[in-house]
């Protein structure tokens, strides 16, 4: 049996606690974004004042969409310059930012860093402890970390004032939400779980890397740096960039097993928490609840997935000799990639949460997973981040999802489809298309434009069983992980070039702003219109029937899309692994 | 509007006492001949580009026709490679031809449908225009029947311009009577044989062109200008001349749209993919599998499903003036009727007799029937009815009775017999009538009237009901000890039509609220209300309370509907989103809604709401349908298309079909048969059923959406397995 009980009841209890972390989350956020009194605000409400007294913002000034989306761009945009002047200048930085004298990070790189960490993606063509100094991860990287995670979420709630608010005009002030999701959220949160890591082991230093001899006479170069204040970040605001190349697998960014569980639930706890928030503010919380049992069951069905897959081992390990049955002393499976402090179990659930959440975090190897299990991964991507999702992102995907949906099925009612008693009608419907079509050009568009030219073809690392399916697989996997912003990588493909650094740059950007500004113009449509009172004639978007309707809509019209594609990379390359044929 | 003082005897208001059903017009079959005459060549029309561009997802079938057929032609000169030989290439070039056609097919198909649609609008366009026969008309320089008359052609007839219509003539132009009475038979605009009266003044005054006067004569002014009248316009709309994209048909061209630009980027990206992967796939099977994935069923269907629409609005001789108004109708919250007519039967009618104490209740019904018995309107027939359902009266009519007819002088009716009531000999006078001018009558004859009867007639008017005081006056043989008295009272009810609690409650079903409209004062309103099983009533309306009530629910979101025929509806008329004039009413009236019912059928509403309804399920349930059907081409398809490259993919061939080449060109038959197949249901639409949204929403998921999913797998396979008997799978 591929999946054993103790694999059940992890993922059982991870659900669990999940579930019941939701309410006081969603209710908090809920609390935050409507200006109201939380136990924290006798700190900060006087530390938001100054913030808004000293850049002039009125906290009543609301915006309409355009100006909120303006907002949204030029905080962007500025926020991206500064980090890519801060990676340019980083030789010049002093000894105490950048004690081991790390040179100016290369313009290309620099631009696909800089997009990557504005967009939330996290993409990393460079190895962090050889290419950023420790004022570039904090100041700049992990800046951007805190902010690119607020915007998502500013981005959401300004689509959820648009859904709940009736013949109104403004979705909200985005400077507003943006320092209270910071201050209120991601700030206290952020101090409190990195002093937990700390506590467990994750070092937070600014030393200069040490050199030890090792036992058999050589020399290894140990990197240091203010880990623990950027791993929380990056797991909370969904971001996924490492301070370390290898991400969570290593050591000092993931000590142990506590640690590894605190991982994977920042990364979809406030996922989860957005859902019950959007319940809560449209006035009926089973709206919330809904969005997020489609999410716990696309979830379930990728975990279990991925888990017998990687459970059942690879036929060619096992002719080669390896062991990987399940025993007292080993967790047995396909350990290629994994590693053996969290085994099969562990490591699947938190892959597929970080491709769910577009988070990116790894504590172990996509590329070394099994076709299958590799498959969900992207899938979960290609999708659009909206199983929980990215921190807003998840919300906002879901409901452009959700209004899809409404719109294809809600006529079966004999009704104009309407969506929490707003119609959807011709500029709704024109708007969630045209988010819902900047995946599918990005993904599809880039990926056949990479595997055409010759520049996208060198990329693949020839060799490592990198070609043939496989390395379409990396292509595809690059583009979907940077769309979708998600920063994971099937490290097949050598990102590092002028070619992937600017397709893969423009990707990030696109997939990130492409997408939100027809949900923002569709959050100021959807303002502006009365609500039909709900009848015995509604359409139910409460109840299993939606439920099963909405899913059915996300893996048809999200799904589908990508499936000849994957039939000529993970699919095949399944069924030539039981075959028996490696690339 | 009728006032809220009661009155007894009030003359009927004009409505006849009729229980509405819908004449179905034109009882063409989907499949009648001559329209599937009409509908071949023009489906072969329709394949001009410049109109094909209108419609993305058709358009893009087309030019893959188009690549086909050239590729078919290119093919035709190859010659045989080192990979390909003779056999293989023939096989090659049947499958692209194969294609071609079936491509060529699925366009036409579509084309099809839409004409089939148009095709019954253009059946009843040609009845409409025999009515348009060029006419002479009378003009008069006057408005005098009997003044200078001057022939002119119907079509230079202007508005303004006043003319005579005498019997046997046709009314030359839309218009209003300004002078006379005539029967007019109007059964050319709306089937119904029975011809009706037009009359100057009032709410019966507006004619329509191209009827006929029957008898008696009218002067009408004419109120349209050629080519701008009711029929003009009637046969604009059924014909589908100028037939606009509605709101929703527009949002759902837009998903379709951007569908078929994603499945357009997958199929293209695929070919890079392809070569990367080895082998390049066939320029036929990747415009199969393109024509396969984008919504080509809803595509081809949209807009035969919104012709046919409108066409069953006709068919249930509504007009509806636009297509938005019809799609507005499936939205309805609100319903706003008229009680007179609508709910009630538009007549009070005798439901009880309360005698007086001392006083036979039989007594007090034979009097009533007496004073009744030549009482022609329908609340005299009522009483007459009751009195002998209950104590059997035989009909024996006394020879002697002279009738009183009711006047508003008097405010009474009634019968005397043996002579006059004042008269010489033994007499017996009674009257019916109001409680105060029948108790003045009997004090006249020295009788007098007890605080019991005030009690009596004040308790039947708060219930709702018209007290009718029923008295009698004896005199005796020398008319000299006369004996007046009061018997008791009928209670005159409104009734309310058979069969509207269950409309009601069906309507409730549906989400939708109903409010009665009525004249009455609050208290009759809310009996009858409570009766009739309407959410809510507007008591005491006036057009402004009216106009308020529209106003308020569509503050609140609501969509409301609403008939109405006189002049005074007309503003609330135009508010309303749904407004549905009756034929019979007023120029004002049927120019400020978006529909008129020809049968003038208040209760039609409730149909026209089922109809806007049913066009909006017939779209959602074949864009379910078209999009869940992906699913099996995808099984289809895919194997086939890598059958080179990765023949391993076969594992994806769950169908086991039986070639690359017989899979792919399944697929494209069956995505273009399958349109025929649905052509039935885009025109006569999918039935509404009114169990509530969420079972509603089951069932047509069930059916349409795992439906969906599951027939193509078996209609492929069917088609795969006729293949194979024809040795047509070409491998």
């Amino acid at each position: 049996m591929p999946v054993t009980l103790n694999s059940v009841l992890q993922v059982l209890i991870f659900m669990v606690i999940i579930l019941l972390l939701t309410k006081p989350v969603g209710l908090y956020l809920y609390k935050v974004f409507n200006g109201e009194r939380t136990w924290l605000s006798p700190v900060l409400v006087p530390v938001e004042r100054f913030f808004y007294r000293l850049s002039g913002i009125s906290e009543e000034d609301e915006q309409k969409w355009t100006g909120y989306m303006v907002s949204v761009l030029i905080f962007s945009v500025v926020g991206m310059l500064l980090l890519y002047l801060l990676e340019r200048t980083q030789q010049w930085q002093r000894t105490f930012f950048n004690p081991q004298g790390l040179p100016n990070v290369e313009p290309q790189l620099a631009f696909n860093t800089a997009a990557s960490f504005t967009t939330n993606t996290n993409w990393q063509s460079y190895t962090g402890e050889q290419t950023m100094s420790y004022l570039t991860q904090m100041a700049g990287l992990a800046f951007h970390q805190f902010v690119s995670a607020a915007v998502g979420i500013a981005l959401a709630v300004a689509l959820v004032r648009g859904l709940a608010r009736r013949s109104a005009q403004h979705l909200g002030s985005f400077w507003v939400d943006l320092v209270r999701c910071t201050l209120y959220i991601l700030l206290p949160v952020c101090i409190v779980g990195a002093l937990v890591f700390v506590s467990q082991g994750m070092i937070q230093n600014f030393n200069a890397y040490t050199v030890v001899h090792t036992l058999n006479g050589q020399t290894q170069t140990i990197a240091q740096g203010p880990v623990a204040s950027m791993e929380i970040i990056k797991d909370l605001g969904t971001n996924g960039g490492g301070f370390f190349n290898v991400n969570a697998a290593h050591p000092f960014e993931n000590p142990n097993a506590l640690t590894g569980l605190l991982i994977i639930l920042c990364e979809i706890t406030l996922g989860a928490g957005l859902f019950y928030m959007f319940g809560k503010w449209v006035g009926n919380t089973r709206q919330g609840w809904v969005l997020w049992i489609v999410s716990a069951i696309l979830f379930v069905i990728g975990v279990f997935i991925v888990i017998p897959a990687e459970q059942a081992g690879n036929p060619l390990l096992a002719s080669a000799g390896a062991n990987q049955v399940v025993n007292a002393t080993q967790s047995g499976g396909n350990m290629e990639g994994k590693e053996v402090r969290f085994g099969i179990t562990i490591s699947s659930l938190q892959e597929v949460t970080t491709t769910a959440t577009s988070t990116g975090t790894v504590m172990s190897f996509h590329d070394s997973y099994t076709p299958i299990g590799g498959l969900v991964l992207i899938s979960n991507m290609a999708l659009g981040e909206i199983i929980f999702g990215g921190v807003g992102a998840g919300l906002y995907s879901m409901l452009m999802f959700a209004i899809i949906g409404v719109f294809i099925a809600g006529l079966m009612v004999g009704r104009t489809p309407e969506y929490l008693g707003k119609k959807i009608e011709r500029k709704e419907i024109m708007m969630a298309v045209l988010a819902l079509l900047v995946s599918p050009l990005v993904i599809l568009g880039f990926s056949s434009i990479a595997i055409a030219l010759p520049a996208g073809q060198a990329g693949l690392t020839t060799g490592a069983g990198n070609l043939g399916p496989h390395g379409l697989s990396d292509i595809l996997y690059a583009f979907t992980s940077t769309n979708a912003n998600n920063g994971s990588a099937f490290a097949g493909l050598n990102g590092n070039n002028p070619f992937y650094n600017w397709t893969l740059g423009f990707a990030m950007l696109i997939g990130r702003f492409a997408e939100v500004i027809p949900l923002l113009a569709l959050g100021g449509a959807l303002v502006k219109k009365r609500v039909v009172p709900a009848g015995l004639g509604t359409f139910p978007t409460t109840g299993a029937l939606w439920v099963a309707l909405l899913i059915g809509v996300i893996l048809i019209v999200g799904a589908l899309t990508y499936f000849p594609a994957y039939s000529l990379g993970p699919i095949i390359e399944q069924l030539f692994m039981h075959a028996g044929k490696v690339f | 509007m009728q006032t809220d003082q009661i009155q007894p005897e009030l003359p009927t208001d004009g409505l006849e006492v009729k229980q509405w059903k819908t004449r179905r017009k034109g009882d063409l079959s989907i499949w009648d001949p001559s329209i599937i005459r009409r509908a071949i060549p023009d489906s072969f029309k329709k394949l001009d580009p410049r109109v094909q561009v209108k419609n993305p997802v058709m358009f893009v079938v087309e030019v893959g026709s188009v690549v086909t057929t050239i590729e078919f032609v290119r093919l035709l000169f190859a010659r045989p490679t080192a990979t390909l030989d003779r056999t293989h290439l023939n096989f090659e070039i049947f499958f692209v031809l194969a294609v071609a056609i079936w491509l060529w097919f699925t366009v036409v198909f579509a084309n099809f449908a839409e004409a089939m649609a148009e095709g019954r609008g253009k059946a009843q366009a040609d009845t409409l225009r025999r009515a348009r026969t060029t006419t002479m008309a009378k003009r008069l320089a006057c408005p005098d029947r009997f003044g200078k008359v001057e022939a002119v052609a119907a079509p230079e007839l202007r508005k303004g311009d006043l003319v005579l219509v005498e019997a046997g003539e046709v009314i030359p132009g839309d218009g209003d009577v300004i002078e006379g009475v005539a029967s007019v038979d109007e059964s050319a605009i709306t089937g119904e044989s029975a011809p009706v009266i037009r009359e100057s003044g009032g709410d019966r005054s507006a004619v329509t062109g191209g009827t006929r006067v029957l008898s008696d004569w009218i002067v009408v002014q004419i109120s349209a200008n050629p080519g701008e009248t009711f029929l003009d316009r009637m046969i604009a709309l059924v014909e589908g001349a100028r037939r606009q994209k509605t709101p929703n048909e527009i949002a759902l061209n837009i998903l379709i749209a951007a569908l078929t630009i994603i499945f357009l980027l997958v199929v293209v990206s695929l070919e890079p993919f392809a070569i990367y992967s080895g082998q390049a796939v066939s320029v036929t099977t990747l415009i199969a599998l393109l024509v396969c994935l984008i919504p080509t069923t809803i595509g081809g269907l949209l807009s035969a499903i919104g012709i046919a629409g409108m066409d069953r609005m006709v068919q249930r001789n509504v007009l509806a003036m636009s297509g938005r108004a019809v799609e507005a109708a499936g939205d309805v919250d609100v319903l706003l009727l008229d009680k007179t007519g609508t709910i009630t039967l538009g007549n009070r009618q005798a439901t009880r007799f309360v005698p007086l104490r001392g006083v036979e209740e039989r007594a007090l019904a034979e009097a009533a029937m007496l004073a009744s018995l030549s009482d022609e309107t329908p609340e005299g027939r009522s009483i007459v009815a009751l009195a002998r359902e209950k104590y059997g009266f035989t009909d024996a009519v006394d020879p002697t009775a002279m009738f009183i007819p009711f006047s508003a002088t008097t405010r009474m009716s009634g019968v005397d017999m043996h002579g006059a009531s004042n008269g010489t000999s033994s007499a017996h006078a009674i009257r019916k009538g109001a409680g105060d001018s029948v108790a003045a009558y009997v004090a006249e004859y020295g009788g007098t009237t007890s605080d019991e009867l005030k009690t009596i007639v004040n308790g039947i008017a708060s219930a709702g009901s018209t007290p009718l005081v029923v008295a009698e006056v004896r005199s005796g043989v020398n008319g000299t000890d006369g004996h007046a008295q009061v018997l008791g009272v009928i209670e005159l009810k409104d009734i309310v039509k058979g069969g509207m609690r269950a409309r009601f409650d069906e309507l409730r079903r549906m989400g939708i609220r109903t409010v009665m409209i009525t004249g009455d004062n609050p208290l009759t309103a809310a009996a009858i209300a409570r009766e009739a099983g309407v959410d809510d009533f507007l008591a005491q309306a006036t057009p402004e309370t009216k106009m308020k009530l529209i106003k308020e629910q569509q503050t609140g979101g609501r969509m409301v509907a609403m008939t109405g025929d006189g002049t005074n509806d007309a503003p609330a008329l135009a508010q309303a989103d749904v407004g549905v004039a009756m034929n019979t009413g007023t120029q004002a009236a049927k120019e400020a809604a978006n529909m008129v019912d020809l049968d003038s059928n208040p209760t039609k509403l409730i149909e026209v709401v089922e109809v806007g309804k049913q066009l909006l399920i017939s779209r959602g349930a074949l864009t379910t349908f078209s999009i869940a059907n992906d699913v099996a081409k995808y099984f289809a398809i895919i194997p086939a298309a890598f059958s080179i490259t990765y023949p391993q993919l076969q594992a994806l061939n769950i169908m086991h079909l039986t070639t690359p080449n017989s899979a792919v060109l399944s697929a494209v038959i069956f995505n273009a048969l399958i349109i025929v197949a649905l052509i039935p249901l885009a025109l006569r639409g999918i039935k509404y059923r009114a169990i509530g949204a969420g079972p509603l929403l089951r069932r047509n998921l069930l059916i349409y959406g795992i439906g969906g999913i599951i027939i193509p797998f078996a209609g492929i396979k069917a088609i795969d397995l006729i293949l194979q008997l024809l040795h047509l799978t070409l491998g």
